[in-house]
């Protein structure tokens, strides 16, 4: 085991204030830039599977600057608030959706000692912080005083709860065999054999459970757009919208992040490949599984809404909770 | 992940499936498409490759316009205007003065023109006619109404019409 307990930064730069100012700023960079990647990674793929090619144009070179430019174009529209609207909730809400993923991307380990903080309580943290975002779509389509809005996000709200349960009984089997609530140790722990291997149904659900947290198609009813226009979005223009949308991207990154910390090996090469070093992993499995959840975008229509609830309560928690019963037996039995 | 609720001959299908292979299936047809090259064609770039029967644009070949105003009085919203004045000519053999109508003006207004093709079925002297261009947009409404020159000059890129289908039946009056 090379158990690092403290961040490379803290160990170049002894003044505590610049490692944090440090940190900061490269976790804000990764936030903005490594969602944008996604973006841009969605765009084209997507339009790949649909026999297209997707943006072309901006930035010369196949496009690579389409979201900056779309960003530059939010920045320009006009920021319109509904006359009915609750003026202030509706214009934290963005923030309240964005903020939470940049505080979870804080935790995520890059490497042996390559993270921001190590918190004991790692995965704790993130399971929290990332169910506040929920409370941003809430705020949003309550303060829009519009009813697609409203709806939209009483729908959002409805899945979140549904979709936490399994979510987080998969990441407690893989915290479990770990034996540690911190994410590089959890990460740590995976030296010999990558939990995606014992726990795969659980990885399974894993991915499964944040789709549907980030409203991800196939779970994506809260933004039903041949249902509910836009859900809770409906009403939000211009930069506020940049920033829902922004949120989405941030949170398929850190879901990503922590699906391959919980169950990928995190910042651990395969066997045989070590010399590549530990963040370039780290964020090929990102990439990879934010991949993936592109491609079930490509691939499937969207759940009706009784059917999601139903498959998360009937199908996800049972095979969730036999799995931790089997992992827990396991792991008594093995002292 | 496996759907939930399956009703009727449909859903035993499925279940003769078994659970997920349908979605096993989806993704592996997204995949398979994604690695194949896109049909996509960069138009401005690269121009399209168009059938030789393309219905881009009414294109006029004026030497065989008669001025009979068919199709004009055919035109569903009037989009076509033609001015034209007689002329007569003394035989140099002597006897009764002959009488042609000469084209002075020949214009289709594309803002109004719905591409419904009646002109082009109506025309007895196949003056008009069906050709593949179609970049003739303009900023202003009103430069919309294209005039002759411009209608000649679409004819010269109509392609020869692409041989008969086995079997199919000959063309009425054996080609003109």
């Amino acid at each position: 085991m090379i158990l690092a307990q403290t961040s490379a930064v803290d160990t170049t730069f002894s003044n505590y204030w610049v490692a944090l100012v440090i940190k900061a700023a490269v976790v804000l960079i990764i936030f903005l830039v490594v969602p944008l990647a996604v973006g841009y990674m969605e765009h084209k793929v997507l339009a790949h599977m649909q026999a297209r090619l997707g943006p072309m144009e901006a930035g010369g070179f196949h496009g690579w600057a389409q979201l900056m430019a779309d960003g530059a174009k939010f920045i320009q529209k006009e920021d319109v608030v509904p006359a009915a609207a609750d003026r202030a909730v509706f214009s934290i809400a963005p923030g309240v959706a964005l903020v939470p993923y940049l505080v979870v991307l804080v935790v995520i380990p890059f490497g042996g000692d390559i993270f921001a903080l190590n918190l004991d309580i790692g995965i704790f943290f993130v399971l929290a912080m990332s169910s506040i975002g929920v409370l941003g779509v809430l705020m949003a389509g309550w303060s829009s005083a519009n009813k697609f809005s409203l709806m939209g996000a009483l729908r959002a709200a409805a899945q979140l709860i549904a979709y936490e349960l399994p979510l987080v009984l998969a990441a407690a089997a893989a915290v479990m065999l770990a034996g540690t609530l911190s994410l590089v140790g959890i990460v740590e722990a995976q030296q010999n054999i990558w939990y995606v291997i014992p726990l795969f149904p659980l990885f399974l659900v894993f991915m499964v459970a944040a789709v549907a947290e980030l409203t991800r198609p196939p779970f994506d009813m809260p933004v039903a757009d041949s249902e509910i226009i836009f859900g809770a979005y409906t009403e939000y223009t211009g930069l506020k919208f940049a920033f829902f949308l922004l949120s989405e991207y941030g949170g398929i990154v850190v879901m990503s992040a922590v699906a391959s910390v919980l169950f990928l090996g995190g910042f651990l090469p395969l066997p045989g490949l070590s010399l590549i070093p530990g963040p370039i992993w780290m964020f090929g499995k990102i990439f990879a599984l934010s991949f993936v959840i592109v491609w079930l975008r490509a691939t499937f229509p969207r759940l009706r809404e009784d059917q999601l609830q139903r498959f998360a309560w009937i199908k996800l928690v049972p095979v969730t909770l036999l799995w931790i019963l089997g992992v827990a037996f396991v792991k008594v039995a093995t002292g | 992940m496996a759907t939930t609720e399956t009703r009727g001959p449909e859903g035993d299908a499925q279940k003769e499936q078994g659970i997920g292979l349908g979605l096993l299936q989806g993704l592996s047809v997204t995949l398979r498409t994604m690695l194949k090259r896109s049909v996509t064609v960069q138009y401005p770039h690269v121009k399209p490759d168009l059938p030789a029967r393309t219905r881009g644009v009414i294109a006029l070949k004026e030497a065989n316009c008669t001025v009979c105003y068919k199709c004009s009085r055919e035109c569903p919203d009037w989009c076509i205007y033609i001015d034209a004045h007689k002329e007569t000519h003394e035989p140099a053999g002597g006897g009764r003065a002959r009488s042609a109508k000469i084209l002075d003006r020949f214009a289709i207004d594309f803002a109004l023109c719905m591409y419904c093709g009646i002109c082009v079925e109506v025309c007895p002297f196949d003056a008009l006619f069906w050709s593949p261009e179609f970049e003739y947009s303009e900023y202003d409404i009103n430069d919309m109404v294209h005039e002759r020159d411009r209608l000649e000059e679409w004819t010269y890129t109509v392609l020869p019409p692409p041989a008969l289908e086995e079997g199919a039946e000959p063309p009425e009056g054996g080609g003109s």
